[in-house]
């Protein structure tokens, strides 16, 4: 079974990303693109299991956010690492839409964001890689105290010390 | 200047401990190269043609003397015993050992200094005026504003991935001396008609391949606002910024394509969700960091006094006079002067100081200037509160230690980026450069007469160098495998910043100080009474310059 990071533990992960190629979505658990939610949009009223979707990080998240906020996960991709927008896309889902979901960074990011990703409010990241996850896990403790608000801390530094 | 707390420690140090794991991991194999590259770089460390190096931060250019005698320390320990003074106002070391870095990144935290964010595609060192708290033209002090940014920039959760580097300067004068308008944002410090303080602020300034002097999105931005107005730029900027072509990534970019009209709009609708938030400074905040830039005690001078006693010391010895005029200026507090340390003795890489010279930087600063020094953009050294009567024996120690060169704001005062000796963007030296020309112009007389000038020498167009800005632009340009050097005049960087135009055709090295020649000829044939070469060559224009540099030798 594939592991997924998830709330600082690595746990079994259910989640079924739906092929590119299918037709049908099958039953379980499943992962959708955002155009593949859109496609079958018709089907999944009637779906047995749960549906997560993943949006991009140049995702206009104002206008398709109101759907999303009924779902149980949406996921997050990383074209790559060093691409941030994700980061405020997770800022706006958690402290703007007050989204109380899984947010599950997914794709290229690495390790060494964890703090941050999670500071922004992703709760669960699925590498793409064969990363270690229990050693990765170490990454998210790298600070213990910060100046800025986020989705993890509601008052600046300077409200509290 | 502004102590850290037990909050601050704390931050600090645990950066220390992630990036020594990080290089340890590194060093074990188990990160990648390129994963590691945005890690080591938001630590400050590249690596250049010759050696790692380590860029140092320097908090809007304040130092402690013992910051100062710390850095003495590092650079005798861990590198060569020379420091770099760059054009942030930051301090770099050429020649680290990485399996060291962690090491000095621990050294430098036991002083309240650390390496965060200054390299990579994040928020900045923020910058400022290197007069602020004692200059004559000050609507506000601007630190306590800098250190504000700068917790809030230090190690911001959603920012460390942007499209492209990003920087912010802040103005609290009158003149501009932080060259605000060519940064990602600008702030200037102003008051509203009702006496209220705030902030105008500009985007999309910036220099690098395509300069551009910023925008003016708002007029006032009420002072407790200024965190969330951040916030929702940058955050804009993050979304909506170029991530394709690192050349069109920076915010100037998106600025322009958007509109500054466009993008103010946008900047706006951002900020209306996050005004009034948990970001808004409190009175409470903002009076405790204000706290750490009260100023000092002075002393009550009768001023006309100590103004005579100067002069009649002044008028017996020549090199002393000459280095009052040129390298200190009044401040706001009578009887006070600010002092500016020459780092551009002929023959030295502008903006390299040894060990030795910091120590006896660190020694004149407890002796003569409360213990605090600030770093230029120009890449000299600034001793402010100099007690007048103490002007004569802080010169000569100064002079003693090669630190009181009387040539500040003239042409021998160039900034220059460490070019293709070190860096390995450089298309071209910009050292020997610098040097040819002090050398050329080493008649103390001429180089006077000449009066302000500033000469600015960049290796590549990444204009570490702030060529665009200078009133004299020196750019190296690689052609076919020779170094080359495009000349552009007519930069300035205050208020009405301008850009400089090219010349013509690029000069080979070895005819870069008769061009420059032939252009001060001009200058001087064409002025009227104590106009600026600036001021002349916005007057008669490029055409005359021109011919004269590329009229055939006859």
């Amino acid at each position: 079974m594939p592991q997924v990071l998830k709330d600082h533990r690595v746990i079994e992960d259910n989640w079924i990303p739906l092929e590119a190629s299918s037709e049908t979505v099958p039953e379980g658990d499943v992962l959708l693109t955002y155009n593949q939610w859109q496609d079958f949009s018709e089907q999944l009223p009637t779906h047995n299991g749960s549906v997560g979707v993943i949006i991009e990080g140049n995702a206009e998240i104002e206008d398709i956010v109101e759907p999303l906020l009924n779902l149980p996960l949406i996921a997050i991709n990383f074209p790559k690492f060093a691409d941030g927008r994700g980061f405020s896309i997770a800022r706006l889902l958690r402290e703007r839409y007050n989204y109380q979901g899984e947010i599950r960074a997914v794709g290229g990011f690495i390790r060494d964001q964890l703090y941050l990703l999670s500071r922004c409010g992703f709760n669960a990241f699925k590498f793409s890689d064969d990363t270690d996850l229990s050693k990765a896990a170490n990454s998210l403790q790298d600070f213990s105290e910060t100046y800025q608000v986020s989705a993890d801390e509601e008052n600046p530094l300077f409200r509290r010390r | 200047m502004y102590k850290y707390d037990n909050y601050d420690h704390k931050i600090v140090n645990e950066r220390v401990e992630q990036f020594r794991d990080q290089t340890q991991r590194y060093l074990a194999g188990e990160i990648a190269d390129e994963e590691f590259l945005p890690l080591r770089l938001q630590n400050g460390l590249y690596v250049q043609r010759l050696a790692p190096m380590l860029r140092i931060a320097v908090p809007y250019g304040m130092l402690s003397s013992h910051q100062v005698r710390k850095l003495a320390h590092i650079a005798r320990v861990y590198d060569k015993g020379y420091v770099h003074f760059t054009t942030r106002q930051n301090i770099q070391l050429n020649w680290p050992a990485l399996e060291q870095v962690p090491d000095i990144l621990a050294e430098l935290a036991k002083v309240e200094m650390h390496a965060i964010q200054t390299s990579g595609n994040c928020i900045r060192n923020t910058t400022t005026d290197q007069f602020a708290g004692v200059a004559n033209d000050e609507i506000e002090d601007p630190r306590p504003w800098c250190e504000l940014i700068r917790q809030w920039s230090t190690i911001h959760p959603e920012f460390a991935f942007l499209p492209r580097k990003f920087k912010i300067a802040v103005c609290g004068s009158e003149e501009d001396r932080a060259a605000f308008l060519l940064h990602d944002i600008g702030l200037q410090l102003v008051k509203n008609d009702a006496g209220e303080l705030g902030f105008e602020v500009f985007v999309g300034g910036g220099l690098g391949r395509t300069p551009v002097i910023g925008s003016s999105i708002r007029k006032f931005l009420p002072k407790e606002h200024l965190l969330s107005y951040l916030d929702a730029i940058v955050r804009v900027y993050n979304r909506y910024g170029n991530r394709d072509n690192k050349y069109k990534a920076r915010i100037k970019i998106l600025v322009k394509a958007w509109t500054p009209k466009v993008f103010a709009q946008r900047v706006e609708a951002e900020w209306e969700h996050l005004k009034n938030g948990p970001s808004t400074l409190t009175d409470n905040e903002i009076s405790r960091v204000k706290r750490f830039f009260s100023a000092p005690d002075y002393q009550s001078i009768n001023a006309t006094e100590s103004a005579d006693n100067l002069a009649a010391i002044a008028a017996d010895n020549t090199a002393f006079s000459r280095w009052l005029d040129r390298n200190t200026q009044s401040q706001k507090q009578a009887g006070y002067r600010s002092v500016t340390l020459s780092l551009k003795p002929a023959g030295v890489a502008p903006g390299d100081v040894t060990d030795k010279q910091l120590e006896t930087i660190a020694d004149l600063a407890d002796r003569y200037s409360f213990g605090e020094l600030r770093a230029t953009h120009n890449q000299n050294i600034v001793l402010t509160d100099v007690i007048e009567s103490e002007l004569y024996n802080l010169w000569q120690q100064a002079k003693a230690s090669g630190l009181a060169t009387p040539t500040i704001g003239t042409i021998n005062d160039m900034i220059c980026c460490p070019g293709g000796d070190y860096c390995s963007l450089a298309n071209a030296k910009s050292i020997p450069v610098a040097e040819a020309i002090q050398r050329k112009f080493s008649d103390l007389d001429y180089v006077y007469d000449l009066g302000d000038l500033e000469l600015n020498i960049s290796g590549c167009m990444n204009a570490c160098g702030h060529h665009h800005i200078g009133h004299i632009g020196i750019l190296g340009v690689d052609k076919k495998g020779k170094e080359w050097y495009q000349i552009q005049i007519g930069g300035s960087a205050n208020k009405n910043a301008s850009l400089g135009k090219v010349l013509g055709p690029s000069l080979a090295r070895d005819q870069i100080t008769d061009g420059i020649e032939k252009l001060l000829d001009v200058y001087v044939e064409n002025r009227i009474a104590d106009e600026s070469f600036l001021s002349t060559y916005q007057r008669i224009g490029i055409e005359k310059f021109k011919e004269r540099v590329y009229a055939p030798s006859t």
